[in-house]
Order: C-alpha cells, then structure tokens, then sequence
C-alpha cells in the first residue's frame, strides 16, 4: 500500500522494543523484586546459585529445544531420553568400576556414554522424522514412551545407583565450580552463549528459523531442510547429554521419575521466551529467561508461605498462558 | 438510474497513512466493470470496502442509493455482493463438495444431505466446465481448478454484484473465455460485475466500463470502448508508454552452455530435451500442467528427475538444487507466495537466504547483508516504504522484484524464471523485461516459462511448446506468433522448425 515511496535508505530508528521483546525481561525482573520483597534469603548467593544449578538441566535441553521448535520441529522424548541415558550411563560406569578403578577414566567413559546415547538418540528422533516423514509429535511421543519404559526395565522397576565410590569422585561436577560458580552454570552459560551466537549470528540459525517459516520456501532457497531439521535433533539430543552429565552426580541415581516432565518444561520455557511454537522464529536469550522464570516461581514459593508450594504447577500454567497473550498483542499492534 | 452500489468520495487510513483519497464509484446492474491500476494504487483496498471487509474511514457507501455500513462482510454477502479473492479462500483439506456447501450446508434435521449436495454442486461445477470430482480434495486440485470452483462458488449464491480479485491471474486462455462467457450471462441476467485484471486485453474484451486507479485516487472513469489498451496502460502509470517489450539483441548465436536430453520428471514430464545458448531468451510455453513448471524444477534438481544435462559441454548430474546453482543455474519459482519468499521475514532476511554472505564459513556478515539489501533496492526499484517491512506487506510487483534481487545473489548464468510477471502491473512488468533482457545481454542465457502468449511473443528469441509432459515443437524469431504456439499447445500441429525433434520423439 506504501507503495508510491521509494524505500528510504536510512537504517530504522531505534525505539522502545516492542512487548515481545520487554515482556518477558519485564516479567523476570519483577519476579526477582518480588521474590526479593518476600524473603531476604532470595538474593543470597547460596539461594541464587541453587536456583541456577538446578535450572542448567532444563536450561540446556531447552537451548536445543528452541532450535527444534524455530526448525518447525517438537521433541516430547527429552526428559525420559535423558532418565535412559543417566540409567545407561550409572550401569556402564559400574560395569566398568572392576577394571578401571575409581578415577577419571571411569567417569570419561561414562560421559562418553551419555554423548554418544544422547546423539544416537536424537539421531534416531530426527531420521524418523526427516527421512520416513513421521510428525514430529507421534515420532518423539513414541520414543518418549519407549525410553521411560525402558529405563524403568534397566532398573528392574526401583532405582539404578552409582557405586558409592564412584558417587563421591564424580559429586564435585555439580557441586564444584571454579571461583563459587558450579559446573552445572558454567556449561549451561557456556551452551547459551554459543546457541545464542549460532541462532541470531549464524547462517544455521537463519535456516533453522526458513525451514520453520515455509518448509517450501526454503527448499526453493537451495536450504538442505531435511538436513537442518535432522541436525536441530541431533543437537537437541547432545544437549541431554550434556544435562545428562550435569544431572547424574547431583543424585547418583536414575529410575523411573528421573526428568519426569522436562519435556513440558523445556518447551513452556522456549514458548516463554517468545519462540514460536509454529516455527519460523526463535531467540536463545529468550529460552534463559524462560527458564529462569520458571525456577524462579518455584522457588519463591519454596521461600515463602504467601501461596501454597503445591500450587506451584497453576502459577507456572498461568504464566505461560499470560506470557504468551502478552507476545500475541506485541505482534498484531504493528 | 440508481447505482446498485456506490461509492462516493470514500478515504482510506491505515494508522497515519491515507491510501485512498476520496475514491467515487457507481456499479451497475448489467454493466461489467473494470478495475485497473499499478500495484499499490488502492484497487484490493477499493474492493475490500465494497465488499465490508474493511470499513471506510471517511466517505459514503450507497447501496440502491441508501447510504449503508456493512459491519461485516456476511452482511454485505447477505445483500447480494460476493467477492472472490486474489487468494483462495478454500478450505484445503475438505472436499469440493464441502467447500461449495461451507457455511450453508444443506441439511434434514440434524443431518447433513450428502447426496443433494453432490448434487447440486456437480451442476454448479458444470456450469463452469470445471471437471474436478465433487469429491476431490481441494489441496489435489491446480490453480484454475481452484479459482473455478471459487468462481461456481460465488455464481450458486445469486450475487448481485460480484467482485473478482484478478479472477484471470491463474486461468490458461481457455478458461478465462468461459469464465467471461459466465460474467456475460451474470450482466444479461442483470447482475454487476467488477473486477481487476492487469490484462488489458481482457479489460478492452468484456468491460463496459473501466475505472483506473492511480497511487490512491481514480484518474479516470468512463466506457471502455472509448479508450485504447495503450491509453489505458499510459494512465495507470501516469506517463507515456514506451514499448513494453525491450528491443531484441541481434540473433544470439553464442555458445551452446545448456543442453539437456531425456529429461524425465515422473508423472510430469517426459524426453524433454532442449539447447540453450549464451546471450538467448528461450521461452517455453504450453498450457497450465502441460508440465513446464516441473520439468524445470526437475532440471534444477528441485524435484526428482532423471536425464543428461550438459553445462558448457560438461556433463553434470543435478539431484538437488545446490547442485544447480553451484553451477550457475537457477530457478524462480512461479509461486511467489508460498515458494519464493518468507512473508513474515524482512526484506534482509529473504534477498539473502539463497546466498547468504558469511564470515567464517559459518557466520552471517550483517554489514555485507545490508549492503546488499541496499543495492537490491536500487537496482531493481523496489519500493517499501520503510526498509524494515516484512516481505509479506509488499505489493504483488515489489515482491517479484525482490524474488528477482534474491536469485541474482546467487550469481547464475542459466536462469530459468517461471511465469516472471503473473499477477503484476504493466510498469512492473516493463522493467523485469528489460532487466531479463539487460541479462541476456551481459551473455547471461535465460529461460522464460510463461502462459502469457504476448509475453513471450514480446520477449524471446526463439519459444518451445510443451504439451501433456513433452516438447511438440519450437518456433524461432519471426515465426514466433500466436496461432503458432497455440497450435502446438493444443497439439494441433506437428513440430515444423525443430531442429531437434528427435529429442521430443525419442522411444
């Protein structure tokens, strides 16, 4: 309709972001007054970096959930893929105890089990989904069940457990930390930094967000779209790994509940984030406050008794709900 | 007498911007009523007021001489005025049958009438000579069989007035005459029509009255006998017209640097073989799914093919369109919608996507982007408004142009444009020809697929016809007319110039 202007060569001026940017900082920065107001504890270092450790598992399988889901894609398996590979990687690594002793080996092999479960893992998601062209949904709602069940059979139905030794030397990797910042924060600062540079800077990133905009489109672009989405789960399924490593020294142990629902959990914070769930648009940054956001509820009502823990579950839906309507008007006022 | 439905002295904002300044019209009973404009002067945003999709900011609309205000567009429908849209407005995963019947289904109590429907809507199809089963799904259907059944769609609700969107965009020639043949039985039984069309020769062929619209406003209104094409086209574009068609270089001769043989692109084409030399304008012609559009994909490894294809005299094997373009050949699609650009993406995003400019092998350069955005802009004249618009808010005209800015960032030497200016205006169109032209000159080798007869007439150097998935034959320079091409198309006369014929009757 503007038709008649030649288009001016200026850059766009800069101005306030519009609410799909600002909502969801806004949204985190009041939680942290708030949670702050509430409890002087929620500021401490101890709370702070408690909160950060135990979002880096969500945090870092979101990271790939949000190239999965810019891609067009959705992966339901990761929290019972990541209860598969914690139950595989504690059997390895007591099968091995005998021979290798108590030392790095032992948790090397193991952390290679877990990279390599994880990537077998998203590989098989991906292949089904790119090259037999099954949805997204049933492929990885298929394995989800798959990888549950199995990790419960591993365990005979009760609990897999690292041999006591090995649980002591393997604890530092989330306990530990260089200079009072654990493992755990630095991987997942670590995987965000380089998602985030990847999707906003890099040419996978602009594919990921084509392929998710117009499958068509993009094939016509001479962008290789069953490459790109098999990548996304192969990464995605790296990253449980990766969270996978982080997860099980925490514990020492795996069994039927382990990452029960993390599947919800990731995608709710990629949708928090501002991520689209069609595809065609995603941001990184906008996955950590997702995630933190999320943590961030649950543990504010840990520290206070204004609302019931329990409830914990409906203030997160209702978050989700608003954060997303929020992003819906940010869009349509152009 | 009364205008069925008027407009008078009707303005259009968008937030601050006005886009139409005082626009006045009259419909008639019985009188067809042409629309014409560049892309952007304002006509979808005419129609879209007649028809109370969108409100009028300021100015009266009359219908029977009764200022009204159709809240919503059921409402105006239930007046009588239907409009088709540029864009389906099916439903693609239900049946014909279903979508002839959406909203007002036929019913017996709470069940539905099947048979009756089926019924019913075989006749309607009928009536425009539509062959789709009343049970095909929509998403099965082509374009024109698509537009067809929107347009025995709008005829089974008596309208009082219907409005088309460009109803012709998408029809072959056949098809546009029986939907002309129904338009004139519309206006003998006392209906008005308006449409748009950027085919002047349709407008001279069946408009009583045409309106022309220039950057918002009506320029002119009056009988369409009284003006000549070549008058309409100077005041849609507010100037004089030079000729459409850019002067054709001297006879290429140059080098053969594309030969294809044995192409076959199952269900779709077959023993298509074919020369392209450097410098030449190669048209291929034929009718909607006589498989030009896939045996071109096909070749550019756009879909799966089988074939020899040399590239200056090297053979090559093409499987996927990296294939291609690494060397140097490449496709614009016709489909400029759902295959050419991201709608919602900006204008950076889509001139780029098919060869984006990285640092490191693996990181976007965003200055170089820019920097080609910004040469896109000016080389090919497009006009945003703001360079930050999403590809999706372009006129039809820009969104060609960017198309085009986005091929060339792939630096081809074969390249093959699918219907190059469907759906666009005749100033539009003039600057892609020269600029297809401007290639060929540069020693460039290009191939035009279009169902514009005067197109390629007008274009090319020499012009192959496809039929039913083969080559019937070619005509050169001179010989290139219409009733040449359309004999082949139809298949009505056997290949007299081909020098390869061999190729197109291979066993």
């Amino acid at each position: 309709m503007t038709d008649t202007a030649a288009t001016a060569p200026a850059r766009p001026s800069r101005r306030l972001p519009p609410m799909s940017v600002l909502g969801p900082v806004l949204a985190l920065i009041i939680l942290i007054a708030v949670g702050a107001m509430l409890n002087p504890n929620f500021l401490s270092y101890a709370n702070i970096s408690n909160v950060l450790s135990r979002s880096a598992f969500i945090g870092i399988i979101a990271v790939g959930m949000t190239f999965v889901i810019t891609a067009g894609g959705l992966d339901l398996s990761v929290g019972s893929m990541a209860a598969f590979i914690a139950g595989l990687m504690i059997l390895v690594m007591n099968a091995a105890l005998p021979s290798l002793g108590v030392g790095l080996p032992v948790i090397l092999l193991g952390i290679a089990t877990a990279l390599v479960a994880g990537l077998v893992a998203g590989l098989i998601n991906g292949l089904l989904i790119t090259r037999a062209g099954i949805e997204a949904f049933i492929v990885t709602l298929g394995a989800m069940g798959i990888y549950r069940s199995l990790v419960t059979w591993l365990a005979d139905g009760g609990t897999l457990s690292l041999a006591f030794e090995l649980r002591t030397f393997y604890r530092p990797v989330y306990y530990g930390g260089i200079m009072g910042v654990s493992w755990p924060i630095i991987v997942f600062i670590a995987v965000v930094i380089l998602g985030e540079i990847f999707m906003s800077r890099g040419v996978f990133g602009r594919h990921v967000a084509a392929t998710g905009a117009s499958l068509e489109v993009a094939h016509y672009s001479n962008v290789n779209t069953n490459r790109v989405r098999l990548i996304t789960y192969v990464v995605l399924g790296l990253l449980v790994g990766v969270a996978t490593i982080m997860y099980v020294p925490r514990l020492g142990s795996a069994s039927s509940t382990t990452g029960l629902l993390w599947e919800l959990e990731a995608i709710a914070a990629v949708i928090i984030g501002g991520t689209v769930l069609k595809g065609g648009f995603g941001r990184v940054w906008g996955t950590v406050i997702g995630v933190l956001i999320l943590s961030l509820i649950e543990n504010i009502l840990n520290l206070t008794d204004l609302v019931s823990p329990y409830l914990n579950g409906a203030v997160q839906g209702v978050i989700i709900i608003l954060a997303v309507i929020l992003q819906r008007e940010g869009k349509t006022g152009k | 007498m009364t205008p069925f439905l008027a407009l008078d002295n009707v303005s259009k904002s968008f937030g601050p911007i006005e886009v139409l300044h005082g626009i006045s019209l009259q419909l008639r009973a019985g009188e067809v009523h042409a629309l014409i404009g560049e892309n952007g002067a304002g006509k979808s945003t005419t129609m879209k007021i007649l028809a109370g999709y969108q409100p009028a900011t300021s100015g009266a609309i009359r219908l029977e001489g009764q200022a009204i205000a159709f809240p919503t567009m059921r409402a105006a429908e239930e007046r009588g005025i239907v409009m088709i849209h540029q864009e389906f407005n099916l439903a693609e995963p239900l049946t014909v049958e279903q979508n002839m019947f959406l909203g007002r289904e036929l019913r017996r109590g709470p069940f539905l009438r099947r048979a009756e429907m089926a019924r019913q809507t075989r006749t309607q199809l009928d009536r425009v000579r539509c062959r789709a089963e009343t049970d095909a799904l929509v998403r099965d259907l082509s374009n024109s069989d698509k537009q067809m059944l929107e347009i025995a769609k709008a005829l089974s609700r008596e309208a009082k007035l219907l409005i088309m969107d460009e109803p012709t965009a998408v029809l072959t020639p056949n098809e546009t005459e029986i939907l002309f043949e129904q338009v004139r039985e519309l206006r003998a039984q006392g209906a008005a029509v308006l449409f748009t069309s950027h085919k002047l020769d349709e407008v001279k062929a069946i408009a009583d009255r045409v309106t022309i619209m220039r950057d918002g406003r009506v320029v002119h209104s009056g009988p369409a006998s009284e003006m000549t094409e070549h008058q309409m086209a100077e005041a849609m574009v507010g100037r004089e017209l030079s000729d459409l068609y850019p002067d054709r270089a001297v006879q290429a001769s140059g080098a053969v640097v594309l030969r294809v043989r044995d192409l076959d692109v199952p269900g779709h084409a077959s023993g298509i073989g074919l020369e392209l030399h450097k410098g030449e304008i190669l048209g291929i012609a034929g009718m909607v799914g006589s498989g030009r559009t896939e045996a071109m994909e096909g070749l550019c490894g756009l879909r799966p093919a089988k074939g020899h294809v040399e590239i200056d005299g090297q053979a090559v094997t093409i499987r996927r369109p990296s294939d291609a373009l690494s060397r140097g050949l490449c496709y614009l699609t016709e489909d400029r919608k759902t295959r050419g650009l991201l709608l919602g993406k900006s204008m950076r995003e889509n001139v780029t996507l098919q060869a984006i400019p990285r640092t490191a092998g693996v990181m976007i350069d965003r200055a170089a982007e820019e920097a080609v955005l910004d040469r896109a802009i000016a080389d090919f004249d497009i006009r945003a408004g703001a360079r930050s618009v999403k590809a999706g808010n372009l006129s039809g005209g820009n969104q060609q142009k960017l198309l085009l800015a986005k091929v060339m960032q792939s630096d081809p030497r074969i390249l093959i444009v699918d219907e190059p200016t469907r759906g666009i205006d005749i100033g539009t169109k003039q600057q892609i020809y020269r600029f297809l032209r401007d290639l060929a000159g540069q020693g460039l080798s290009v191939i035009v697929v279009s169902s514009e007869m005067q197109e390629l007439i007008g274009l090319c150097d020499r012009v192959m016809v496809m039929r039913e998935g083969r080559i019937t034959g070619q005509v050169t320079g001179q010989d290139i007319n219409e009733r040449a091409i359309v004999r082949l198309a139809m298949g009505l006369a056997e290949a007299e110039t081909s020098p390869r014929r061999e190729d197109a009757y291979h066993d």
